[in-house]
C-alpha cells in the first residue's frame, strides 16, 4: 500500500517537475521571441549602416616590394598591366624595357625603332585603353609605339606576354627636320587622328591630320596624312594637350600661360583664346609642373611646384562662347607634382610629388583619399594599374616602389551628396541625379538633393490635400457627428486606408492625371466654390422653418452635404469648358506653358498631391478623431453649459486637449507620405528635377529606389548610395515617428491626470 | 443674423461637414470607378458598324466597338476655339490596321449600324478581330457558307480549344517535368564531380536515367507534333474585315468568336461570367496585355500563405513577450519602439533590406553550402518566393504584433488568475485559457496582415515579383513548392500591364479589372477583420459584466 503510494507521489513529483521546466522553457522562448523584434530592428539599422560605411572610408596604400630598378637610367614613362604583373618603362634612350612588376626581373627589352644617336625629347599616352603613345624626337620626327599585354592561361594559372607593336608605322613620321621635338600631342577619335608637336626653337605648332587606311591584303593600318597646319603661338609650349573629342587643343607653357586652339573646324583649327591658368603670376612665383587629363580628357589637371591641383574645363556660357574655368583645386601634398596618372574608369587621379609622396584624388567628389609617402627621396615617374588597384612609382635614387592600393568608393563625399557639384560640361554648379550611362567616361551625378527634394515636395503638396480634409473630417466625426452616423461612416474612412496604394497609383497614374489635364480650370473653381456654396447652404439652412430642420438633425450635416456637393460638382462640370475657352485659349495646361511660363506635365505634383493626400486622410484622420472623441465629456459639458457654442468649445476646449493627438497623426501622416513608393512612381514622370511648380513631376527617394535598385550591381558605389537613400528614409521616418509617439505618450499622461 | 450665425462658427461646422463629406465621396467614387471599369471589361459590348465622313467628302466605315470617349480642340485663342467630342474605336486586326484603335469625331460619325452578324474573335496573337464571317473551309477543304458556317465554326473552335489544351498540357507539365529532371542529372553530376567522387559507374547510371529521359521526351514531342499538325489542319474561316477585306483565318488562331449583337441580355449576362471565370482562370496572352491573371492570383496567394507560416508564430510570440511577460521596464519600452518603427518604415526600404540581406547575403551563403553544384547561376542567391515572403513577413509583423497585443489585453484579469489559482503554471494558463480566447484576435491580426501584404508593392518589386513567371511556384515536381522561384503578384501586375506595357490602350480594362480583383480581395479581407474584431469586443463586455 505505502509502495503505491510513494510511486504515486513520485510519478506526481516527476509530473511537477516536467511542468515547472516547461514553464521556464516557455518563459526563455518567449522572452527571445520578443527580444528578436528588437534584434530585427537593430539587425535592419546595423546593415544598412554596414553597407554605407565603405562609402566614406578612405583609400589605403600597402607596400608590396621595394628594389633597384633594372639599368638603362630614368624611366620617362611607365605603365602596368591589368593584373599588375608585369609593368613596362621608357627611358630617354629609347630602351622598352619589360619587367616583372613584383621582382624586377625583365621579361622582354626592346630598343624603339629610332637612329642609333636619338633620343626621345617628348612623349604623350594618346590612349591608356589602346596603349598608345607618341614619342618625339630628338631629331625632329615622331613615333607611335603602341604596348600591351596578353593575357593567356594556360592549366589555370595565368601567363602575361607583353608586346610592343606599331599600329600605324614603324617608322619616324619627320616634322621638323633637325629641330628636337619638345612637346608632342596625339589623340584619336574614330577614323581620324590628330598629331602635333612644338619643335625647339621655332615659333608655331605643327598640327597634322591623318586619316587612318586598312590595307586591302593584311591587318596593317596606315596613315593617310589629310592636312598640315602651322599655328603661330607666342609662348614656349612645355605641354600640348588635345582633348578627347578634339575639340581643344591646349598649349601650356611652365609660368601657366595657355593657348587654347579650337579645333571644332577640323579644317582650320584656329587659336581661340589665351587663358592663364595660374592668375597673373608676373613674378613666376608659382610654376607649372605637370600637365595631365583626367578620364574623358575633357578636364585639365595642373599640377604645380607647391604641390597644388586644380581642375580646369570649358564651359559654354548662354552666347554660346567657351570661357575655361578653374573648378576645384587640391592642395595636400606640399612638393612639386612630378607625375599625374588619371583612373581609367573613374574621375579619380593619383599624384607622385618631389617628397616621395603619393596622393590619391577623387575629382568630382572634392575628395582626398589618401597621402603616402612611398619613398624618402624624389619619386620621378610612376604607374597607376588600369584597375587603379595599385601605384608602380620610381624615385631618383632608381629604385622602384610597387604598393597595393584599396580604393574602392571614391566617387562619394557629403559635397556630392548634398552639396552643388560643378560637373564636367555644365555651365554652373548644380545639384544633379544622374547615375548611369552608356559611355564608359561618364562622370556619375549622386547629388541626392534632388531627391530628397522631390520626396518633400510631394510629401507637402500631399499634407496640403491631406490636413485640412483628414482634420475638419476628425473634428466632425469626433464632435459633432451624430453616433448613428459615426458608427457607419468611420468604417468607410478607414477602408481607404486598407486600399492598396498600387491602386491609388495606378488610379492617379492612367485615371486622374489625364483627367485633370483636361479638365483643369474646372479644378480650381472646384476649390473655390465648393466652400462658398456650403457657406451659403449653410445659411440658408438655418434660416428655414423648424418644421423643415427637424427633420434632419443635428449631426446629420454632412449627410445633407452629399446632394450638395454633387450638385457643385455638376455645375463645375458646366461651367469648366466655358471658363477655359474664355480665359485660357480653350486649353489650360497650354496656356500655362506658352502664356504664363509654367512647365505642365500631364503627371505632376498636383496629381500626387491629390493620391497621395488621399492615401494619407484615413491615417491622419483615424488618429486625430480618436483624440478629438477622447476628449473628456466633462470638460466639453462645461463648456456648453457655460453657454459657449458647439464651435467655440471646439475651439476653446477640445482642440487644445487634443492637440498632441492632431500633432501625432499629422507626423505619422507625414512619415507615410515621405515613404509612400507606388503612388509617386506611378503619379509622376519620376524626372529628378528641383522645382517648387505644382505642375511639374518629381523623383522621391523611394521612387528612385524602386527605380534604380534593380539594375545596379552589387556591392557597387550606385548600390550603396541606393542604400544611403533608404537609410535616410529609414532615419526620416524612425525621426517621425519616434516623435509622434513621444507626443501621444505625453498625451496619455496628461489625459491620465484629468 | 448673419454675423450671428458667423459669430458662433456655425460655418465652420458646415465646412467640417464638407471636409468629411469629401472623404467619403472620394472612397465611394473610387471604389464606384473601380468597379464600373473593372466589371465593363468583361460584358460584351456591341461591334458597331460607324459610317464616318473622311476629310475628302467621302464615306469610310469603321468596324469595332467604342471603347472609350475623349475630345479635341479645335481653333485657336483669336479665333476661338471648340471642344469636338471624339470616341475611340477599337478596331482590332493590329496586323492589318496597324493599330488597334481609331479616333472618331463624334460629329462626323454618319450613322451607326449593329449587323446580326458582327463578330469579335479574340485571337492567341495581334488582339481581337472585328468581322462577318464568309464562309468556311473544313479539313476536307469543303466550303462551307451560310448559317451552317457559323455553327461549325463554333465547333472547330471547341475541338481546337480541346487540342490547344492538351498541347499546353504536354507543353508545360510533361515536357518541364523531364526538363526538370534532366536539370537534376546534370546537378547531381556536378555535385560528385565537385566532390570528387564521380565514378565510372555513377557515369554509366546517369547516362542511363538520361537516355530513359530523352526516349521520354522523343516520344512527347512526337505526341505534340500530332497534336500540332491536327490544330493546324482544323479548318480555315474566311473573315470579312473593315474596308471590305476577307482575311483567311486558320482555326487554330482563334480563342472564340461571338456574336454580341445577336445576343439577349440573358446571353449577355452568361457571357459576362463566361468572361469573368475565364479572366480568373488562365494564363496572360500577349505581353499580360490579354487573357486571364491566373498565375497572379496563384503567386499573390502562394507568397501570402508562406509569409503566414513566418509572422504568426513570430508575432504572436512577441505579442505575449509584451502583455505577459515582460516587466515594464527599458527593454519593453526598446521593444515598442521598435515595433512603432517597423510599422512607421516606408515599405520600400524593407525590400531594400530584403534585397541587400536576404538575396545577397542569406541566399548567397546557401548557395555556397548547398547549392554548389549549380553556380555561377543562383538558386536562393537570387529574388525568389521565400525572400519576398520574408520581406513581407517582416513587414507586417507589427500588425500581427499590435492586433494580438489588443486580443490578451482584451481577456480579463480574472480568467488568468483563476487559472493560476487552480494551480496551472503561466504556460498552461496562457495556452489553454488565455491564447484560446485571444484567438480571434490573433486572426484579425493575420488576416489584417494579409490584406496589407497582397495589395504591397513597392518592396516585392525588389524581392521577386517578376512580370511573367515562367512557371508556376507549385508544381508536380519535386520538392513541389519551389521557394526559389520567382512569382507574379496581382498589385505588381496592376503595376508592370498599366505602365510598362507596349499597347496601354489595349491593356487598360484589363489592368481596371486587376485593379478591382485586388480591391475586393483587400476589402473582403479588412471587412471580415473588422467583424471578428467587433465579435470579440462584444463578447469580452459580456464577460465583463
Amino acid at each position: 500500500m505505502s509502495i503505491k503510494i510513494r510511486d504515486k507521489q513520485s510519478i506526481s513529483q516527476s509530473r511537477e517537475r516536467f511542468r515547472a521546466y516547461k514553464d521556464i522553457a516557455a518563459r526563455y522562448a518567449i522572452g527571445a521571441g520578443g527580444l528578436a523584434v528588437i534584434g530585427a530592428v537593430l539587425l535592419m539599422m546595423a546593415f544598412f549602416f554596414l553597407q554605407v560605411a565603405p562609402l566614406f572610408v578612405s583609400a589605403t596604400f600597402e607596400r608590396v616590394t621595394t628594389y633597384e630598378h633594372p639599368s638603362h637610367g630614368a624611366s620617362l614613362l611607365m605603365a602596368m598591366d591589368e593584373y599588375r604583373d608585369t609593368a613596362l618603362r621608357v627611358t630617354a634612350s629609347g630602351q622598352v624595357i619589360f619587367f616583372k612588376a613584383e621582382t624586377g626581373a625583365i621579361v622582354q627589352e626592346q630598343r624603339l625603332p629610332i637612329p642609333d644617336h636619338v633620343t626621345i625629347t617628348s612623349h604623350q599616352v594618346m590612349s591608356d585603353a589602346d596603349g598608345d603613345v607618341l614619342f618625339g624626337l630628338s631629331d625632329g620626327s615622331m613615333l607611335i609605339a603602341r604596348y600591351g599585354f596578353m593575357i593567356s592561361y594556360t592549366d589555370g594559372k595565368r601567363q602575361v606576354t607583353p608586346k610592343l607593336s606599331f599600329p600605324f608605322e614603324d617608322k619616324p613620321v619627320m616634322i621638323s627636320e633637325g629641330n628636337a621635338l619638345t612637346a608632342v600631342s596625339g589623340r584619336t577619335s574614330g577614323e581620324a587622328i590628330l598629331l602635333s608637336a612644338f619643335a625647339k626653337g621655332s615659333d608655331a605648332l605643327v598640327l597634322r591630320r591623318f586619316e587612318k587606311k586598312q590595307q586591302m591584303f593584311s591587318d596593317e593600318t596606315t596613315l593617310e596624312e589629310l592636312a598640315t597646319v602651322h599655328l603661330a603661338v607666342k609662348i614656349t609650349p612645355r605641354w600640348l594637350m588635345i582633348d578627347g573629342m578634339l575639340d581643344w587643343m591646349y598649349a601650356v607653357d611652365e609660368k601657366g600661360n595657355a593657348t587654347v586652339v579650337s579645333l571644332r573646324d577640323a579644317e582650320n583649327p584656329s587659336v581661340y583664346s589665351e587663358v592663364s591658368f595660374l592668375g597673373d603670376n608676373v613674378q613666376g612665383a608659382r610654376r607649372l609642373t605637370s600637365v595631365s587629363f583626367l578620364l574623358g580628357e575633357t578636364s585639365l589637371l595642373l599640377g604645380e611646384a607647391s604641390g597644388q591641383i586644380t581642375q580646369w574645363f570649358p564651359v559654354r556660357d548662354a552666347k554660346n562662347s567657351y570661357d575655361f574655368m578653374p573648378v576645384r583645386s587640391f592642395h595636400e601634398q606640399q612638393a612639386a607634382i612630378v607625375q599625374m596618372g588619371s583612373e581609367q574608369r573613374r574621375k579619380g587621379f593619383v599624384v607622385a610629388d618631389a617628397h616621395g609622396e603619393v596622393g590619391i584624388y577623387h575629382a568630382t567628389a572634392h575628395r582626398t583619399l589618401a597621402v603616402e609617402s612611398l619613398s624618402h627621396v624624389a619619386l620621378v615617374n610612376m604607374a597607376l594599374a588600369p584597375r587603379a588597384n595599385a601605384v608602380l612609382a620610381e624615385d631618383a635614387s632608381g629604385t622602384m616602389h610597387l604598393w597595393a592600393v584599396d580604393n574602392e568608393h571614391p566617387e562619394i563625399s557629403y559635397e556630392v551628396l548634398w552639396n552643388k557639384v560643378w560637373y564636367e560640361g555644365y555651365a554652373e554648379p548644380a545639384f544633379i541625379w544622374q547615375s548611369s550611362s552608356s559611355n564608359s567616361d561618364f562622370e556619375p551625378k549622386f547629388s541626392l538633393m534632388p531627391l530628397a527634394f522631390g520626396t518633400l515636395k510631394a510629401a507637402f503638396y500631399a499634407m496640403l490635400v491631406a490636413i485640412p480634409i483628414a482634420l475638419m473630417a476628425a473634428m466632425y466625426a469626433g464632435f459633432f457627428m451624430a453616433p448613428a452616423m459615426r458608427q457607419s461612416v468611420k468604417p468607410v474612412v478607414e477602408l481607404l486606408e486598407a486600399l492598396p496604394t498600387v491602386i491609388i497609383g495606378f488610379l492617379a497614374g492612367l485615371w486622374l492625371a489625364p483627367f485633370l489635364e483636361k479638365n483643369l480650370p474646372g479644378f480650381f473653381i472646384f476649390l473655390f466654390l465648393l466652400p462658398l456654396v456650403v457657406f451659403v447652404f449653410g445659411y440658408i439652412w438655418s434660416r428655414l422653418p423648424d418644421a423643415v430642420r427637424v427633420k434632419i438633425p443635428h449631426g446629420w450635416e454632412a449627410a445633407l452635404l452629399v446632394p450638395v456637393v454633387l450638385v457643385t460638382l455638376f455645375l463645375v462640370g458646366l461651367l469648366g469648358h466655358p471658363v477655359e475657352n474664355a480665359f485660357f485659349g480653350g486649353d489650360m495646361p497650354t496656356w500655362l506653358t506658352n502664356v504664363a511660363g509654367i512647365g505642365y506635365d500631364q503627371r505632376n505634383s498636383l496629381v500626387v498631391g491629390i493620391a497621395m493626400g488621399l492615401a494619407v486622410i484615413p491615417i491622419i484622420f483615424s488618429i486625430a478623431e480618436d483624440a478629438i472623441y477622447n476628449v473628456p465629456k466633462h470638460q466639453v459639458n462645461g463648456s456648453l453649459a457655460l453657454g459657449a457654442t458647439p464651435w467655440q468649445t471646439m475651439v476653446g476646449v477640445v482642440l487644445p486637449t487634443a492637440s498632441p493627438g492632431l500633432f501625432s497623426a499629422v507626423m505619422i501622416g507625414f512619415g507615410r507620405a515621405v515613404g509612400e513608393t507606388m503612388i509617386v512612381l506611378m503619379a509622376t514622370g519620376n524626372t529628378p528635377i528641383m522645382d517648387i511648380n505644382v505642375f511639374e513631376g518629381l523623383r522621391t527617394l523611394s521612387a528612385n529606389i524602386a527605380v534604380e535598385m534593380p539594375e545596379s550591381e552589387v556591392g557597387s558605389t550606385h548600390y550603396r548610395v541606393l542604400f544611403l537613400a533608404a537609410l535616410v528614409l529609414f532615419m526620416f521616418t524612425f525621426f517621425f515617428n519616434t516623435l509622434a509617439e513621444v507626443v501621444r505618450q505625453r498625451m496619455l499622461k496628461r489625459y491620465g491626470a484629468l | 443674423m448673419l454675423n450671428k450665425w458667423m459669430k458662433e462658427g456655425n460655418h465652420w461646422v458646415w465646412f467640417n461637414a464638407m471636409a468629411l463629406t469629401l472623404s467619403l465621396l472620394a472612397v465611394t467614387s473610387l471604389i464606384g470607378l473601380l468597379v464600373f471599369k473593372g466589371m465593363q471589361h468583361f460584358w460584351p459590348k456591341d461591334v458597331a458598324v460607324y459610317s464616318v465622313q473622311d476629310g475628302k467628302g467621302g464615306q469610310v466605315k469603321l468596324i469595332g466597338e467604342q471603347h472609350r470617349t475623349g475630345e479635341r480642340l479645335e481653333g485657336d485663342a483669336q479665333a476661338g476655339v471648340s471642344h469636338i467630342p471624339q470616341m475611340l474605336v477599337k478596331v482590332g486586326g493590329r496586323e492589318i490596321f496597324g493599330a488597334d484603335f481609331k479616333w472618331v469625331d463624334e460629329p462626323a460619325v454618319l450613322a451607326t449600324d449593329y449587323p446580326k452578324d458582327m463578330m469579335v474573335i479574340e485571337r492567341y496573337e495581334w488582339g481581337n478581330l472585328y468581322g462577318r464571317l464568309v464562309s468556311l473551309t473544313d479539313s476536307d477543304g469543303k466550303k462551307i457558307t451560310g448559317d451552317a458556317a457559323q455553327d461549325s465554326f463554333q465547333s472547330l473552335i471547341a475541338q481546337h480549344g480541346s487540342l490547344y489544351e492538351k498541347l499546353v498540357d504536354i507543353q508545360k507539365s510533361k515536357i518541364g517535368s523531364i526538363n526538370h529532371s534532366v536539370e537534376g542529372l546534370r546537378l547531381e553530376r556536378r555535385r560528385l564531380e565537385l566532390k570528387n567522387a564521380l565514378t565510372d559507374v555513377d557515369i554509366a547510371r546517369l547516362a542511363e536515367e538520361r537516355k530513359v529521359l530523352d526516349q521520354k521526351y522523343a516520344l512527347l514531342l512526337a505526341d505534340m507534333e500530332k497534336l500540332k499538325l491536327l490544330s493546324e489542319s482544323l479548318g480555315v474561316a474566311e473573315v470579312e474585315v473593315m474596308g471590305g477585306k476577307v482575311v483567311q483565318l486558320p482555326i487554330n488562331k482563334v480563342v472564340a468568336a461571338t456574336l454580341p449583337n445577336e445576343m439577349g441580355a440573358f446571353e449577355k449576362v452568361g457571357e459576362f461570367f463566361h468572361k469573368i471565370w475565364e479572366f480568373l482562370s488562365t494564363d496572360p496572352r500577349e505581353a499580360n496585355t490579354e487573357g486571364g491573371i491566373f498565375p497572379a492570383i496563384f503567386g499573390t496567394v502562394t507568397l501570402v500563405f508562406i509569409m503566414t507560416f513566418v509572422v504568426m508564430p513570430f508575432g504572436v510570440v512577441a505579442a505575449v513577450y509584451l502583455r505577459e511577460y515582460a516587466k515594464d521596464g527599458f527593454v519593453v519600452r526598446m521593444v515598442r519602439v521598435s515595433v512603432n518603427n517597423l510599422a512607421g518604415v516606408p515599405s520600400i526600404v524593407y525590400g531594400v533590406f530584403g534585397l541587400g540581406f536576404f538575396v545577397y547575403i542569406v541566399g548567397h551563403g546557401i548557395d555556397q553550402a548547398f547549392y554548389q553544384e549549380a553556380l555561377p547561376s543562383p538558386t536562393f542567391g537570387t529574388s525568389g518566393l521565400l525572400w519576398a515572403a520574408l520581406t513581407l513577413a517582416l513587414l507586417t509583423l507589427p500588425v500581427v504584433i499590435v492586433s494580438t497585443e489588443e486580443g490578451l489585453s482584451r481577456v480579463p484579469r480574472a480568467i488568468r488568475e483563476g487559472s493560476l489559482a487552480l494551480g496551472a503554471t503561466k504556460i498552461e494558463t496562457l495556452w489553454r485559457t488565455v491564447l484560446p480566447m485571444a484567438s480571434p484576435a490573433i486572426m484579425t491580426g493575420l488576416i489584417l496582415a494579409i490584406a496589407r501584404a497582397a495589395g504591397e508593392v513597392a518592396p516585392l518589386m525588389l524581392v521577386g515579383v517578376v512580370k511573367l513567371a515562367p512557371s508556376l511556384p507549385i508544381d508536380g515536381n519535386t520538392p513541389y513548392i519551389h521557394l526559389d522561384q520567382k512569382i507574379m503578384h496581382l498589385g505588381f501586375h496592376i503595376h508592370d500591364v498599366g505602365f510598362q506595357s507596349p499597347n496601354i490602350e489595349a491593356a487598360q480594362p484589363l489592368v481596371y479589372a486587376t485593379a478591382f480583383l485586388l480591391v475586393l480581395i483587400v476589402i473582403s479581407l479588412n471587412i471580415s477583420a473588422i467583424a471578428i474584431r467587433n465579435r470579440l469586443r462584444e463578447r469580452f463586455k459580456s464577460i465583463d459584466n
